[in-house]
């Protein structure tokens, strides 16, 4: 703290107490005068002392900030230098954190601790890094920005639940189709979109994303509307279902005794195994031609033409793909789930999986799997929070913009090395 | 001499704004021919009509006696004509080596190998920083990069436009240097945009003057150099 003279102080004291008068500002109606049930109707009850607290908090923490703030300036010359060491050896450590990550997941289910609730938090997490992978393809390796993702999760999941309902069939022709249909409409929104970019592009994507849940929502007769579609089928090892009953199931086929986590361990392995494909297939993808003109896409878009890249086909593809693991991951919840309605595929959950992506490092694969492991594992940890869950979600992808704005991971791992002879 | 590219009565306009005002022009096979002029004369406009990246109005784009003037801008890469644009364009987060990829696109990176090794022959900076982020190299190296990306496609008509924009005098020598060795070894016709009309004539077997959107003067690179004209409006006080 001696860097810090006199002359800084004013300044510094003068930025906290105007951040406390607009927390005084915001929170005397927000929090100071809340609304209560009494008898005779409803009835304003003032807490002041709350409203003290908090701006007495913010005065103090914004001080402390400022503080931390000015001492900084003196000493950013070090924190650069020993920033580029400690970000190679990070990639040295993600060689093995990789293998080690996957294996982990795969024995995850014997582990003690692996109850009935941290395997369906597992599943969770894993059909967001899933959702993540196929919308990095679309988001961070092509570079089109899409507000609208969560549509092809709706089409994958209904169109599951409507040909379950309608035709009775399996999951595992459904699942295939689900990929098929959301790939479809996939082009669909590529059309109209190929000459928009941006702004432009988000605005159309995210109205594409809301047209599908008003469809799904209004068509009462086909999809049930609101009331959603209830009793879907849910999926068989093999042709062994998951019951309590003698014959033909899974636990008497292999003499089991009946337990409810055997579908759950079955389901955890089956979006694992998803989740895996969509991470290979794309990592097998950055390496051909297709994927290639993704991310030239991305860089440049006419420099891509004068290369002879044909950018519609590139955006389309890039769209299809995207679309599909967003399909197939939309089957895998209808059938986890037993029931879909409307009000799963909101725009909400579109921003979540872009802040997945975007806070992941866009592009990055392995920052997409951190990403979802932060944002909806640590929501879930934060579940005791109850009402401030919100706010802490908020709070961490404020923490990471600041700390990290290009993202947990911004390092892009080149296509092609050739190693260097004898010198360098 | 076959011709490779002609160019008859273009006109092409921005909104109501002309850019070309009837340009007649033709390259021969083999030929090194350049198109120098002052700013907003309409050189770039005219490379961007060849690739197809705006559309002319009226007059016709002949290459190898196909018609590309309607014709979308990959399509046309994919006959052999390939660009190194304005201002480089390389892909700044990708390797020298990804760049350099692709440029192989048209041809399915078919003869990668060989192809990295002449476009190292030709720029042994590239070879040093191979696996180096494009974004990091200088401008001199991007030009590099930019040229080297476009003959990747093994194309055989090279448009280069203006490659010795802010680069270092002495980067800019070299890399006359080599586009004199691309047009000798690798037998590419080569159309140069230049606003160094000096090195760009010495270089040149022909050249074009343009003025307000047409071509003024034509001729061989060391009879323009000598016109008086030419070195009161291109060369003197502006030769490196």
């Amino acid at each position: 703290m001696s860097v810090l003279n006199s002359e800084k102080l004013p300044p510094i004291l003068k930025d906290s107490v105007i951040t406390g008068l607009i927390t005084l500002v915001l929170a005397v109606p927000i929090v100071g005068l809340p609304t209560i049930n009494a008898t005779e109707g409803l009835q304003i009850e003032p807490r002041w002392s709350v409203v003290i607290w908090m701006v007495s908090a913010v005065f103090l923490g914004r001080l402390v900030l400022n503080f931390w703030w000015h001492r900084e300036q003196t000493s950013s010359s070090s924190t650069i230098l020993l920033n580029t060491p400690f970000l190679q050896s990070l990639q040295q450590l993600l060689k093995f954190i990789i293998p080690i990550g996957v294996l982990f997941a795969l024995i995850l289910p014997t582990m003690p601790f692996a109850s009935r609730y941290v395997m369906d938090v597992a599943i969770l997490v894993i059909t967001y890094i899933m959702l993540g992978w196929g919308l990095n393809i679309v988001v961070g390796l092509a570079g089109l920005l899409d507000l609208g993702y969560v549509a092809f999760y709706a089409i994958g999941a209904y169109s599951y639940a409507l040909l379950a309902n309608y035709f009775d069939w399996s999951f595992w022709i459904c699942l295939p189709l689900a990929g098929v249909f959301a790939a479809i409409s996939g082009i669909l929104l590529g059309f109209p979109v190929l000459r928009l970019r941006g702004d432009y592009l988000a605005i159309v994507t995210l109205g594409f994303g809301e047209i599908i849940r008003v469809i799904l929502l209004n068509w009462y007769e086909f999809t049930g509307g609101p009331d959603g579609i209830s009793g879907i089928p849910r999926p068989s090892f093999f042709g062994l279902e998951f019951k309590r009953s003698s014959e033909g199931t899974f636990s008497s086929f292999f003499g089991l005794d009946y337990s409810s986590m055997h579908r759950i361990i079955f389901l955890y392995y089956l979006i694992l195994a998803l989740a895996l494909l969509t991470n290979f297939i794309t990592l097998r993808l950055r390496k051909l031609p297709v994927g290639r003109a993704w991310e030239a896409l991305r860089e440049d878009e006419i420099a891509c033409r004068s290369l002879g890249i044909n950018p519609t086909n590139t955006k389309l593809t890039a769209f299809a793909i995207g679309a599909t693991f967003g399909g197939l991951a939309g089957s895998f919840f209808a059938t986890r789930q037993g029931f879909i309605s409307p009000e799963s595929f909101t725009f909400i959950e579109s921003a979540v999986i872009l802040a997945i992506v975007v806070l992941g490092g866009m592009g990055s694969q392995i920052g997409v799997v951190l990403a979802s492991v932060v944002l909806i594992g640590g929501t879930e940890l934060f579940r005791e929070l109850e009402e401030y869950r919100m706010l802490a979600f908020g709070a961490l992808m404020v923490g990471i913009m600041v700390w990290k704005p290009r993202g947990l991971l911004a390092h892009r791992e080149p296509t092609i090395r050739i190693k260097t002879e004898g010198s360098s | 001499m076959a011709e490779m590219l002609s160019i008859t009565g273009l006109e092409t306009f921005y909104g109501k704004i002309q850019a070309l005002r009837g340009v007649d022009l033709h390259i021969n096979k083999g030929e090194i021919v350049t198109l120098i002029g002052a700013n907003g004369a309409g050189k770039s406009t005219l490379l961007m009509s060849i690739c197809g990246r705006v559309q002319a109005r009226s007059g016709a784009i002949v290459l190898e006696g196909l018609d590309i003037t309607k014709a979308p801008t990959h399509e046309i890469i994919q006959m052999g004509v390939s660009q190194s644009p304005e201002g480089r364009r390389i892909f700044p987060r990708m390797t020298v080596l990804e760049n350099l990829q692709l440029g192989a696109t048209t041809n399915q990176m078919a003869y990668f190998e060989e192809d990295v090794a002449k476009v190292f022959d030709l720029f042994p900076r590239l070879n040093e920083r191979k696996n180096q982020r494009g974004g990091t190299l200088s401008g001199g190296e991007q030009q590099m990069l930019a040229i080297g990306r476009a003959l990747m496609s093994r194309p055989k008509l090279l448009l280069m436009d203006e490659p010795s924009l802010g680069i270092a005098p002495i980067l800019v020598r070299q890399i006359f240097q080599a586009i004199g060795r691309i047009s000798k070894e690798e037998h590419v016709t080569i159309f140069l945009v230049e606003q160094n009309a000096f090195h760009a004539l010495k270089l040149a077997d022909r050249g074009y003057v343009m003025v307000n959107g047409a071509v003024s003067m034509t001729g061989t690179g060391a009879e323009l150099l000598a016109r008086p004209e030419v070195r009161a409006a291109y060369l003197e006080g502006g030769a490196h």
